[in-house]
């Protein structure tokens, strides 16, 4: 029989819609009398804005700040001591700092007359310096991309303390500079908004491909000045987030004015140059790290300043802060060592925000700290499987707190090493890389290994700075007169499967037929508050509320049930759908229809509020769950054109107990493809100007079909002690390792020539240079 | 990113389509598949008055087998030729090459034609036509004539068509029973534009001994007798390729070393 509950593979009920076509995103909404929005962006880095020249005949269809008057900037200023808020007008008022940068809005029937009317207002600027390049930014003397700041540092973190008796009697030392590309964040179906007002609710409107309703809705009632209860925010069928619509986007905020101003709905529907170039991009980190060692490998310190290029806004809610906060306190990985000290900033820059993607700062720490234990490797003349597994939390350690008190739940960290490197068959490629290839090309093998914090609550929030911290997570289960059940749920699935994931955990509980079980979400008008989904939390904090629910909305039913068969509540159970008191049972179906339709069969004093139950849930510990994995990736460099080629990639992951492992291999499958796409592709480069030179898809490239191998996924599960059901958070985790297990791959293919590569993505050029360098160095010598 | 506002007109002939160049003096633009036109018109960087689709002319589509050569109408899809849609022997490479020219989708409207006139450096079919020594036929409103294509292609997204002419057909040589033809990209992931092309014919029979270094700065360098880049042992002599790149100005270190990788693996399969 086929089971539906957790654990099971379920195939998943969105995607009857979505693989038929029949997806409802923001771009398939048509109201009648709805006109396109395109919106004039700042072509220069940073200027003075000095004035905005419109065509009379276009007085009435373009908007700039002067007519958003009352309408307030974006400040995403979490409450940390020393951080420095930028204000972000919704259009440029009268400083110009980025590229894509929104100056006026024209209205029209279509895009294309939008995009007519945009080409007629001339701007009139005057350019100043930019600043395009965050060491650049942080070092004495730069240019400022906000004068009253003083410098350009958003904040600044400082972790542990200063170590030098590990400097003085190491006997290994290693330094490396590591930088990670800016990039972009690629879902499938970029950002949309469309606007109107409801007269008959009463609401502003707001269709809109975004991962936070309600924090939406709270950004907008801020920035426009009107009460939360007069805005909803419906977010539809989204294709695909991964933190890019995890903000208060500027079009939301502007739109949402323009909707109460005009008699008709507005849409804005992002098109490919807005969304590489204009909106946000992701990833951009430097890193100036050493590792300290004993001679037989392990690990005694590490000492690190690391850098994000932040962009020139703080973003909300997430604000700037949170990837340098990552940085400081997410290095020291999975290993266990005692002497640590990290400074990481947030450095302002003339380029378009920086917000987090899949894995947030993880993808970076884990390939900083794997490239050090690489080199230290390399020094004590060790695998560097062996190195790692030397500086491994055991298992009978968990519940383990690390060097900056990070909780790891559960798990067996060597055993998960282990596995990844006997799948990846590491002896046969050493005995293979002893002969040479018939191609020329060169064969390396390479690991990572790292953990995912994920479903961090309040506490871990609070103190990495936002200014929406979230709390309890809640769900309303309800079953309708007929027997089915009903959830809404405040978080948001974009991608995620929550439809079908949420339906295994009230399975799990009820019993009730799969098929009746229905999930429903993005509409602030009927969910919960949530800060929604992000960090890998959804299925911990939304599933656990789900559970919580269907659990008391089972304890309902149970009284109701036991009345209907003249028994004591405690005699009964609720399993398979049905109220059950030894041989005899009423259906939960029965029960619906005694208490919506036949309420006089009930007595006097049975529960009134029915069999409709709307419970929260916090996790028993809110430090968040630890998800671990370890990354292995076998490559083939050409020399001669430095093209990399993946020929193998193993992932061994513990995600607790898995409630689809079908779903899990998909966010394993997806996020190792995002991860090979930062490690050898992805790249959004920026002229001294400050010009994006990657604004069309000619110029950025994605990783493709072809260019991403068969990943073999190999699962453990392990629970955690702290969560409903042993639920971990998963969902970024395949993000994470590829740069670290790729670049570790590369390295070890080329260790013959005595070359190192670090810096991303690792492209034929980067390639070749690096081999060139290493040979022009020698023929000198 | 949504066009200027244009006219549109579907030409039934050539004598129409270059009617409508001469008449317009500029302001039209034909378009066939529109895989390079096209998101050049949705960025504005072209904003022509008139488009002219061509792809209804029944002269465009032609395939005319000769015992020679394959005479290829300008709107031939590169799709139609990977999947051997040329008659007769001798052609192999279109087809091979045909194959990873961008994506399929990319495939099913653009035409070689198009992509000839384009004159993308980095395009499989500029380097490929010249390493054939194929001709262009090109009509105007006097009448018809031809260039090489490596005439054709005059620099980077410039090529030799006078005002009112139009890319009728390419004329491609077959290569004889003896004949190979070597072609060797290096890209970023497959179906990119190519970073550097090598591309060798050695056809004894005929006498051709070709080589193009393409995905250069401008025109591909075309190489008509590659047999003194050879050297005694019949391995690529890889000074004198050097040399060729110091003549036509390929200075970037990075650069050289992968067109000299890609000339050299082209060289080994036209030689093998």
């Amino acid at each position: 029989m086929a089971t539906f509950g957790i654990g099971a593979s379920v195939l998943r009920k969105e995607d009857d819609r979505f693989l038929r076509g029949r997806g409802q995103y923001v771009g398939d909404f048509r109201l009648a009398g709805m006109r396109e929005v395109a919106f004039v962006r700042s072509p220069v880095a940073h200027a003075r804005l000095r004035g905005i020249s419109v065509p009379e005949q276009f007085r009435d269809a373009v908007f700039t700040a002067k007519d958003l008057s009352g309408v307030k900037p974006i400040v995403s200023a979490p409450p940390l001591k020393g951080f420095k808020y930028s204000v972000e007008p919704i259009l440029a008022v009268d400083r110009l700092r980025f590229v894509g940068e929104m100056v006026a809005m024209c209205v029209a029937p279509t895009r294309a007359e939008a995009e007519d009317i945009a080409a007629t207002v001339a701007l009139d600027f005057e350019e100043m310096p930019p600043v395009t390049d965050m060491l650049a930014a942080s070092a004495q003397g730069s240019p400022l991309v906000h004068e009253e700041w003083g410098d350009n540092i958003f904040v600044e973190f400082n972790e542990g303390a200063a170590i030098d008796t590990v400097t003085k009697t190491a006997a290994i030392k290693v330094s490396r500079n590591i930088r990670t590309a800016r990039h972009c964040m690629f879902p499938m179906e970029g950002r949309g908004v469309l606007a109107y007002r409801d007269a008959r609710l009463r609401y502003l409107t707001l269709v809109t491909s975004t991962q936070f309703p309600n924090s939406v809705q709270t950004g907008l009632a801020e920035c426009l000045g009107i009460e939360h209860g007069k805005i909803r925010i419906i977010s539809p069928d989204v294709g695909g987030g991964f933190g890019y619509k995890g903000l208060l986007c500027r079009e939301e905020v502007a739109l949402g004015w323009l909707a109460l101003q005009l008699d008709h709905p507005v849409r804005w529907l992002e098109d490919c140059r807005e969304h590489l170039t204009a909106n946000a991009n992701c990833r951009e980190h430097h890193y100036r790290i050493t590792g300290y060692a004993d001679a037989d490998g392990k690990l005694l310190g590490i000492e690190c300043t690391g850098l994000v290029d932040a962009g020139a806004y703080s973003s909300y809610p997430i604000s700037s802060s949170v990837e340098a906060a990552q940085i400081a306190n997410l290095l020291p990985g999975p290993y266990v060592f005692s002497a640590y000290h990290c400074r990481s900033a947030a450095v302002a820059t003339n380029k378009c925000p920086i917000i987090p993607y899949r894995g947030v700062a993880r993808t970076g720490v884990c390939l900083a700290i794997e490239v050090v234990m690489d080199a230290i490797a390399r020094e004590a003349r060790l695998e560097p499987y062996e190195v790692r597994l030397r500086n491994m939390v055991q298992p009978e350690q968990m519940p383990f707190n690390n060097v900056v008190g990070k909780h790891f739940d559960s798990g067996d960290h060597p055993e998960c090493l282990r596995r990844a490197v006997e799948a990846i068959q590491l002896k046969n490629i050493r005995e293979r890389q002893k002969r040479a290839e018939p191609d020329g090309r060169m064969i390396g093998v390479g690991l990572s290994f790292f953990v995912e914090q994920g479903a961090h609550g309040t506490s871990v929030l609070a103190s990495w700075g936002r200014p929406i911290v979230p709390g309890y997570e809640q769900a309303n289960v309800k079953l309708t007169a007929d027997g089915e059940v009903e959830i809404h749920v405040g978080t948001h699935s974009h991608g995620q499967g929550h439809e079908t994931t949420y339906a295994q955990v009230a399975y799990e509980i009820l019993g009730v037929d799969f098929a009746k079980i229905k999930v429903i979400q993005g509409d602030t008008l009927y969910t919960p508050y949530s800060t929604s989904t992000w960090g890998s939390r959804s299925m911990v904090y939304g599933g656990g509320a789900v559970a919580t629910a269907s659990r008391l909305l089972a304890k309902r039913a149970a009284h109701i049930g036991a009345w209907l068969m003249q028994t004591d509540a405690s005699k009964v159970t609720v399993t398979g759908g049905k109220v059950v008191a030894g041989e005899s049972s009423v259906t939960l179906r029965e029960v619906a229809r005694a208490w919506y339709l036949q309420p006089q069969t009930l007595p006097a004093e049975i529960d009134t509020g029915g069999l409709d139950v709307t419970a929260g849930y916090r996790a028993a510990r809110d430090s968040g769950t630890f998800t671990y994995a370890a990354h292995a990736a076998v490559v083939a460099v050409d020399p001669a054109t430095g093209v990399i080629e993946i020929l193998d990639y193993v992932v061994v992951e513990d995600g607790g107990t898995l409630v689809n492992p079908m779903i899990v291999d998909g966010q394993i499958y997806g996020g190792t493809a995002q991860g090979i796409g930062t490690c050898l592709y992805e790249a959004t480069p920026f002229d001294a100007q400050g010009q994006p030179l990657a604004s069309t898809m000619l110029d950025y490239m994605l990783p493709g079909a072809t260019e991403v191998p068969a990943i073999r996924v190999l699962h453990m599960q392990t629970p955690s002690p702290y969560t409903e059901f042993g639920i971990k958070g998963l969902g970024e985790g395949g993000a994470v390792g590829p740069p670290a297990a790729i670049v570790s791959a590369v390295n070890d293919a080329l260790r013959t020539l005595a070359v190192e590569v670090h810096d991303l993505p690792l492209t034929p050029e980067r390639i070749l240079a690096a081999i060139e360098n290493v040979t022009s160095h020698s023929d000198q010598g | 990113m949504k066009p200027a506002a244009f006219d549109f007109v579907r030409a039934a002939s050539i004598a129409e389509a270059t009617r409508l160049l001469a008449e317009t003096r500029g302001e039209a633009r034909l378009v066939a598949g529109a895989q390079s036109l096209g998101p050049m018109l949705n960025l504005r960087l072209a904003q022509p008055r008139i488009l002219v689709d061509i792809t209804g002319i029944p002269e465009l589509v032609r395939i005319e087998d000769e015992s020679d050569a394959v005479t290829i109408g300008a709107c031939v899809t590169t799709a139609n030729i990977e999947d051997r849609r040329l008659p007769g022997r001798g052609l192999d490479a279109l087809a091979s090459v045909a194959a990873h020219i961008a994506y399929r989708a990319v495939r099913n409207r653009g035409t070689i034609g198009g992509s000839i006139c384009h004159a993308d450096p980095a395009a499989d079919w500029v380097s490929l036509l010249c390493v054939l020594g194929a001709e262009c036929i090109i009509a105007g409103p006097v009448g018809k004539r031809r260039i090489p294509a490596e005439a054709f292609v005059v620099g980077a997204y410039e090529n030799a068509l006078g005002a009112a002419e139009m890319l009728e057909a390419i004329r491609v040589p077959r290569l004889s029973a003896r004949g190979r033809c070597g072609y060797y990209k290096i890209c970023r992931k497959a179906g990119e534009f190519a970073l550097a092309i090598g591309a060798v014919l050695i056809d004894p029979d005929r006498g051709h001994f070709r080589a193009v270094i393409g995905a250069a700065n401008g025109r591909p360098v075309v190489l008509a007798d590659m047999r003194e880049l050879r050297r005694g042992n019949g391995k690529l002599d890889e000074t004198a390729v050097t040399r060729e790149l110091d003549k036509n100005g390929i200075t970037d270190r990075i650069g050289r070393r992968q067109k000299l990788a890609a000339l050299k693996r082209a060289y080994d399969q036209a030689a093998a």
